[in-house]
């Protein structure tokens, strides 16, 4: 694979009776390579430092999640679509979980809402963190990388206190949510809203003015607001752009109609706008998560209450972790035969889903996350289609790199935020 | 625009539409795919200026049996359109609209990868997920989950139900 280019010698010297050939050079960057998110490949044509043409190659992480769903229950299709973009596992539950609902034609009881909202915005924080802490890294900022996984690890304790997990969690299931908040959850994330503006702050003192962070992400990687619309660009990527475009504001879902927060923008369009957004989006999100927590005050079911789609099992705090209620575990094994019958039905069999086909798109922390579910009207789903903002967002890295130095793609590529379980899916 | 307004304008367009869960669908013809979403996108009314996703659903049982769908979206206006294409079990084949929305080019290779749907006018037209070499198109409901040998450190390691240890 190499591509050759000749060029007349320079300057038309009239002693070098043959021409100068100036090959390009083929590389390829990844898949295996610190700087690429995972697994991700370019294919780089080069002219000395600057790159002529780039190919990103994708495809190394593929799982089959899609086609893996269909092969299993609506309510086990969950821990599949978790797994997909690891770095935002609630935003695929969630998207994932109201498409089903749309189908079904429930709503999940208001205090799953808030919890809904509330783990998905301590998530897009946890996502944007990683974003910084790695591409801080891969620019030479290392202690930007250790502060950012710090910060995040405080995130993912209070996942794993509320969820018994700290990535893919599966709470959120089909009509709410699987338990509620633990009592002590609440105020460690109040500790976490109180000490994150600090934090944040701590980070832009690092960055913001930090003359070799402005040098490798001022002006680099720019994508006119045009060229973003054409590739598809959604998210943090299209809103540096200067494209006020968020699905939480423009087609709202899960109650986010009734949350004061703004849609961040800046209109430079270059690496450094994309950093100012997703920091800034950070702040809009604390903001979000303090409503969140005033509004838990009101106690609430966090499942629909309808046995046919509920999850029969019941989760509780034991001193080992999370785990089966035994009250629970006494009832259907001990008291009553149709609770067994019941539970075994659920958990086989599960909920049917009535014929029909939705899209239904959420505000992932890379942009717009869309499902597309088909039912067939049987107990599993017929086809899950992902439509994830990294894949489609991945398009226009070519576009970006173009024309700049090897050394910029790196900055650039780290400027989408990528994430390649979802990108292969 | 409410669903059944933006149905009733569709309409004016392709008149085959199903509103259903305040979602609309067009169903178009094969042929008639660029002309209509073309009409949708320039439209005033419509201005469906935005490809979110485009996909497709195998239906062995029914004819046609390939359904592409084109989730499309008016950043203008805020609303969405299903664009439905039904293609034949044999050859199905369609015309690319990468032309008009460059964001298709990825999905429609994926679609290619995994239904082995062909998108007539395509750039590019090669696997994109799977390995450029693979046989068969495995999200066709014809083919099973699994049962496949991996490449593993050089040798062929069989799939969990074949393995004898």
């Amino acid at each position: 694979m190499s591509g050759s280019r000749t060029r007349p010698a320079p300057g038309g010297d009239p002693m070098s009776e043959t021409e100068i050939r100036q090959e390009t050079m083929v590389i390829n960057m990844g898949p295996q390579h610190p700087s690429t998110h995972g697994v991700l490949r370019l294919l780089l044509e080069l002219d000395g430092e600057t790159v002529v043409t780039c190919k990103p190659i994708v495809g190394y992480l593929h799982t089959g999640i899609e086609k893996n769903t269909e092969y299993r229950t609506w309510m086990q299709g969950i821990t599949y679509v978790t797994r997909a973009d690891y770095l935002s596992p609630f935003f695929n539950e969630l998207a994932y979980c109201l498409a089903v609902e749309r189908l079904l034609g429930i709503e999940a009881p208001p205090r799953a809402q808030v919890l809904r909202v509330m783990f998905c915005e301590m998530n897009r924080i946890a996502s944007h963190l990683v974003w910084l802490a790695t591409s801080g890294l891969e620019l030479g900022a290392v202690s930007v990388m250790l502060y950012g996984f710090r910060e995040r690890e405080q995130i993912l304790d209070v996942f794993e206190a509320a969820t018994g997990l700290r990535m893919n969690h599966a709470y959120i299931r089909i009509g709410g949510v699987i338990m509620d908040l633990p009592q002590e959850s609440t105020e460690r994330i109040g500790d976490f809203l109180d000490m994150m503006p600090g934090r944040i702050h701590d980070f832009e003192t690092l960055l913001s003015k930090n003359p070799i962070w402005l040098e490798r992400n001022v002006g680099v990687g720019v994508l006119p607001p045009e060229d973003a619309l054409r590739f598809g660009v959604t998210g943090p990527t299209l809103r540096a752009s200067g494209v006020p475009r968020d699905v939480r504001k423009d087609e709202p879902y899960g109650g986010y109609e009734t949350y004061d927060f703004d849609v961040i923008t800046r209109s430079a369009a270059d690496c450094f706008a994309r950093y100012e957004v997703r920091v800034e989006e950070m702040k809009q999100s604390l903001r979000i998560i303090g409503q969140c927590l005033e509004r838990l005050g009101e106690p609430g079911p966090v499942m629909v209450e309808d046995p046919k789609v509920r999850w029969p099992a019941q989760l509780e705090v034991g001193p080992d972790g999370i785990g089966n209620s035994e009250a629970y575990v006494t009832h259907i094994m001990e008291e009553s035969m149709e609770a067994l019958i019941h539970h075994f039905k659920m958990v086989t069999e599960g909920i049917h889903v009535p014929e029909g086909e939705t899209y239904l798109a959420v505000e992932s922390p890379r942009g717009e996350l869309g499902y597309y579910v088909v039912s067939d009207g049987e107990h599993r789903p017929y086809r899950v289609k992902i439509r994830d903002p990294s894949f489609v967002n991945l398009q226009a890295a070519a576009e970006m790199v173009q024309g700049g130095l090897i050394a910029d793609t790196i900055a650039v590529i780290a400027s989408i935020d990528p994430v390649l379980g979802g990108v292969d899916r | 625009m409410i669903a059944f307004e933006l149905a009733g304008r569709v309409r004016a367009t392709s008149p085959d539409v199903v509103v259903s869960r305040d979602e609309v669908t067009a169903y178009v013809q094969p042929h008639e795919l660029l002309r209509a979403v073309a009409t949708f996108r320039d439209d005033g009314d419509l201005s469906f200026d935005s490809l979110s996703s485009l996909t497709v659903v195998d239906w062995p049982e029914r004819t046609p049996r390939f359904w592409v769908a084109y989730e499309l979206y008016s950043m203008v206006r805020r609303h969405r359109l299903r664009v439905k294409v039904g293609l034949p079990a044999e050859d199905p084949r369609v015309p690319s609209i990468t032309p008009m929305f460059p964001t298709a080019n990825w999905h429609e290779r994926e679609a290619w990868d995994f239904f082995g749907v062909v998108f007539d006018g395509h750039p590019d037209l090669v696997r994109i997920l799977l390995p450029d070499d693979w046989d068969g198109f495995p999200l066709r409901k014809t083919e099973e989950l699994g049962g496949v040998d991996t490449l593993y450190h050089g040798a062929f390691i069989p799939p969990v139900d074949r393995r004898t240890t």
